[in-house]
């Protein structure tokens, strides 16, 4: 019921801030804050009752599960599903969700009961991916959530902002449709074999394909993940949406959207297509590593801080790529943790790039310098995100990244070493956020802003903000232990699939 | 001699008929618009009425020239709903332009009467008898406010257009007549079972009537009058033309295939894969550059029959299906869109030009927002109708196994998603000073209006978000 309950809250809430809006401007940021706090705290409830079922020795990975008929005729159902994958993107995704509505608290002045409908519906959409269970309705929330986005970006974004959404759309909706008939194939092929014509995802999992045509589906599955998360070929459309998007767009981009595409690859293109993705693991990989050293040169060489940041999650993001096809315990786990901390740690610094504009009026680095004197406190914050981004011991993300090595030095020493050089790109890059807005001399800003030399620094809705992030980057880094037994049961079940020697084998 | 069943199952095509007449009668009396609107609109409302009626007598054939099958009965019902839609929104549009806009219904009511015997029609003559009063009366109907140029351009584009073509179309069933020796589709059809290859005879009679059925579905490559008509037509009469006329053609050349079986032969099928694939192609490619929206809808319109032609293919069971869902969800969509632009459309601004929706949502919220549904399920996007048609559509052929076929749909609607989100996006973006429509001026008229579309709209979200009860409907379908 919880499943059914969250998307009903979400769906619900958006209604209510949509209508609300037309008697009071101030009240649909509220109605929205209210919604996803009620679902954070449900969850949370949820995950604490659970935890001993739903961590280590279970046996059965699904924790809980609705099941309703949607087009009989087909074979469509409403089949919503979880395990501790999808209930840790769940968390993630309230949380994230909450975030977003108290970073757009002062920032949205226009148009406000229609944005946060968008921005209630995009959750849904995403609780949705998260959480469906039938190839069909997985399609539906994967689309589902490209509107709303959409108009996020192009309403309430910067000055370019309608060409980054076209791309942003035309991208993902393109390669969504070549998943689309991957899913339309696979529906067939197994009806043909079996007389069984569903779009289930638990009676698709094991279907017999062809070696080449499962290779063939397989890609149209890996090609729309890989164009969310994005890989690098693929990746051009993130810069310029998560420049343009307002700052909750940004946070909901990097935070969750991106996320979508890893979760998608764990959850149907392992299982679904073991033996072609043995087949197309090198590739990935390589495409990974080369994500990973591309986007922190690139970022590096950014003067606009959102740009900058954006580059920054390519090449996180090719840790993600390198982690799950290296087929290993430890790296499936550092993709998890690398998917929360990266969530974190870069929504974080989207966010002081959007309260550093709307104090500065600009995104430019070159103009800023010398923040630390008239904001300490948001120096403070800075710094720790941009050590937990290039990687430092004691947070998140280091755990994340040296989880992803160690898996994947088992599997490719090569590449392997190659990734863990982005580590030491990613400190150049990283120390320049700090050098060049924060540390140097103040005589810029003195130059730009001569008449405001005082700038105010956070104000409380902002270090409510940016302080919870920075303890959950913390915690993370020192306990991570309750994510990795949350996910162990299910992580478990693909460490099954990848090491039985039937499928080893078979691939030469 | 027809028999008390025979007038029963065809009192649809007979209150149409004498529906034309009743109005013709009434304009005599010098009644004023309203009231005929009003009567034209329960006259539709009792032919639609009449479709339930008939129900259980079905399927009935007058021979040799009619059958009415549940299939037949459902494209009526369509066509019918799209002539009734039509007429609700025409009274604001022609009150404001033309001093005797009455007449206008007599012809709307023949049209959709030919538009009918083409659904029912299991022959080359009624065929040709109903497809020849749906284009005279859309001759006039083009080229209705005589004082605008564009209109009689449009006009006279059509007529030649379509006469020309009717003399192909004429040509072509003559040489599949000495062929098969027979006029009757399924006369036709036992003819050519025996044979294994096709007889080129046939061959190039067939060609010729899928010239002369092409111009009036206007796939490529017999597009060329279609945005120029669209056009230049009165808005009423293009949402009639990319509505209901387009469905009546389809659904006749449809049965045609089915009924001959056509699909056997490699080179039919290939002919119609090839004119799938060039009208989705270049459909969507060649609206990207345009920037009046009517002519917008015009290319869409031909990628949209380019999508139900791959329909066809298949040729089984699957693809009635497809076709039927499809073609519901393309009909409502595409009067959806048309709807909000008569109702934005001025006096002598018929709202065509894509800068007319600048900055829509903030004036006129609910109108941009049934818009906006209406492109979204145009360009197939889920919630709304048109996902699940294409959906259908995909489907049904990749079961068929057109892998490439299915492979080039998609790509075509990835490309024609962008002129969808142009108009959208203009929508949303910037602000103009409002103008108030003369809409405002018929509070009754623009209320009504204003309630159709929404229903239409709400069907559009239905169909989208829970397709069982539709699909259920059209699977019972099945030609006979």
């Amino acid at each position: 019921m919880i499943l059914i309950y969250l998307i009903g809250i979400l769906t619900f809430g958006s209604a209510l801030t949509l209508l609300s809006g037309q008697l009071n401007k101030g009240l649909p940021k509220w109605f929205a804050l209210l919604t996803l706090l009620s679902g954070f705290v449900v969850l949370l409830v949820f995950w604490i009752s659970n935890y001993k079922e739903v961590s280590l020795q279970s046996t059965n990975t699904w924790i809980t599960e609705y099941y309703h008929n949607w087009i009989p005729a087909f074979g469509i159902s409403f089949h919503l599903a979880m395990d501790g994958l999808s209930l840790l993107m769940l968390l993630l995704t309230f949380f994230m969700g909450i975030l977003a509505v108290l970073c757009s608290w002062t920032e949205i002045i226009e148009r406000v009961s229609f944005y946060y409908f968008n921005l209630l519906w995009i959750l849904a959409g995403i609780t949705g991916v998260f959480i469906a269970m039938d190839l069909f309705l997985f399609y539906f929330f994967w689309e589902v959530m490209l509107i709303p986005m959409y108009f996020l970006i192009g309403i309430w974004g910067s000055a370019n902002r309608e060409y980054a959404a076209y791309k942003f759309f035309i991208f993902t909706q393109a390669s969504g449709l070549l998943m689309f008939l991957s899913i339309l194939a696979l529906y067939f092929i197994h009806g043909q074999n079996t007389g069984i014509y569903t779009f289930d995802y638990f009676d698709l999992l094991g279907t017999q394909v062809s070696p080449t045509v499962a290779f063939w589906l397989m890609l149209g599955f890996l090609i729309a993940f890989a164009v969310k998360l994005p890989v690098v070929p693929f990746h051009s459309w993130l810069p310029d949406a998560h420049t343009e998007a307002p700052t909750a767009g940004s946070l909901i981009l990097a935070g969750l959207l991106l996320k979508t595409g890893a979760y998608g690859i764990l959850r149907f293109v392992l299982p679904l297509f073991p033996r072609a993705s043995i087949e197309i693991a090198p590739w990935a990989i390589l495409l990974g590593v080369i994500g990973i050293i591309y986007g922190a040169i690139l970022a590096y060489s950014q003067t606009d801080l959102k740009r900058l940041i954006a580059y920054t999650s390519v090449s996180h993001m090719g840790f993600v790529m390198l982690g799950i096809f290296s087929f290993n315990e430890f790296a499936f786990q550092g993709v998890v943790m690398q998917l929360i901390t990266h969530a974190i740690s870069t929504g974080a610094l989207f966010l002081l790039a959007g309260m550093l504009k709307e104090r500065l009026h600009t995104r430019d680095i070159n103009q800023m310098g010398g923040l630390w004197t008239s904001m300490p406190k948001m120096g403070v914050i800075a710094m720790v995100f941009v050590m937990a981004s290039l990687g430092l011991p004691g947070l998140g993300n280091f755990v994340a990244e040296f989880l992803i090595l160690l898996g994947g030095f088992k599997v490719h020493v090569v590449l392997t070493s190659i990734a863990a050089l982005g580590l030491v790109f990613s400190a150049m890059y990283a120390l320049r956020i700090m050098q060049k807005v924060f540390l140097g001399p103040n005589v810029n800003l003195e130059t730009a802003f001569s008449a405001k030399t005082d700038l105010p620094d956070f104000s409380l809705r902002e270090l409510l903000v940016m302080g919870s992030l920075s303890i959950c980057i913390l915690w993370l880094g020192l306990n991570p232990q309750p994510i990795i037994d949350t996910v162990k049961p299910m992580i478990n079940g693909l460490q099954e699939i990848y090491a039985s020697p039937i499928i080893t084998q078979n691939v030469k | 001699m027809l028999s008390a069943d025979d007038f029963l199952v065809l009192s649809p095509i007979i209150l149409l008929a004498a529906s034309s007449v009743v109005v013709m009668l009434l304009i005599s009396l010098k009644l004023s618009h309203r009231m005929i609107q009003v009567c034209s609109l329960i006259l539709f409302a009792v032919s639609f009425a009449s479709l339930f009626f008939i129900q259980n007598l079905l399927p009935y054939y007058v021979e040799p020239l009619l059958v009415i099958d549940r299939f037949s009965v459902f494209i009526m019902g369509l066509i019918i709903f799209s002539g009734m839609v039509v007429s609700v929104f025409s009274y604001i549009y022609f009150e404001e332009k033309e001093e005797s806009p009455k007449e206008y219904y007599v012809l709307l009511f023949l049209c959709t009467l030919g538009a009918c015997i083409l659904a029912i029609s299991e022959n080359f003559i009624s065929l040709f008898l109903g497809l020849e009063i749906l284009t005279v009366g859309l001759y006039a109907l083009i080229a209705y406010l005589r004082g605008r140029h564009h209109n009689i351009e449009a006009g006279t584009k059509y007529l030649i257009l379509a006469a020309f073509s009717s003399s192909f179309l004429l040509f072509g069933m003559a040489l599949m007549y000495l062929q098969t020796g027979g006029m009757e589709f399924s006369s036709i059809a036992s003819s050519l079972r025996k044979e294994l290859e096709l007889p080129p005879l046939f061959l190039t009679g067939f060609g010729m009537l899928l010239v002369g059925l092409g111009f009036k579905l206007a796939v490529v490559p017999f597009h060329m009058w279609t945005a120029d008509v669209y056009q230049g037509a009165p808005t009423p009469v293009t949402a009639f033309i990319a509505s209901a006329s387009k469905a009546a053609v389809l659904a006749v050349l449809f049965r045609f295939l089915l009924q001959i079986d056509g699909f056997r032969f490699k080179l039919i099928l290939l002919i119609i894969i090839c004119i799938a694939v060039a009208s989705m192609l270049i459909g969507n490619i060649l609206s990207l550059q345009q920037r009046n929206v009517k002519r917008i809808l015009a290319y869409s319109s031909i990628a949209h029959l380019g999508y139900l032609m791959v329909a066809f293919l298949p040729g089984n069971e699957m693809s009635i299906r497809a076709v039927s869902f499809y073609l519901t969800a393309y009909v409502i969509t595409t009067l959806t869109a048309f709807g909000i632009m008569i109702v934005l459309s001025a006096k002598d601004d018929d709202a065509e030009d894509i800068e007319s929706y600048r900055g829509l949502f903030w004036q006129r919220p609910e109108l941009a927002c049934i818009l906006t549904a209406s492109l979204l399920s145009l360009a197939g996007i889920p919630l709304t109708a048109g996902f699940v048609g294409k959906f259908y559509i995909l489907a049904s052929g990749v079961a068929a196994g057109f892998w490439v076929i299915a492979l080039i749909l998609v790509l075509s609607s990835v490309i024609g998603l962008y002129y969808y989100l142009r108009i959208i996006t203009t929508m949303f973006s910037g602000t103009k000073p409002s103008v108030t429509t003369e809409a405002r001026q018929h509070p009754f008229y623009y209320m009504l209006s204003l309630m159709v579309l929404s229903g239409l709209t709400i069907l559009i979200v239905w169909f989208g978000v829970s397709p069982a009860g539709l699909m259920h409907f059209v699977n019972d379908f099945g030609l006979t």
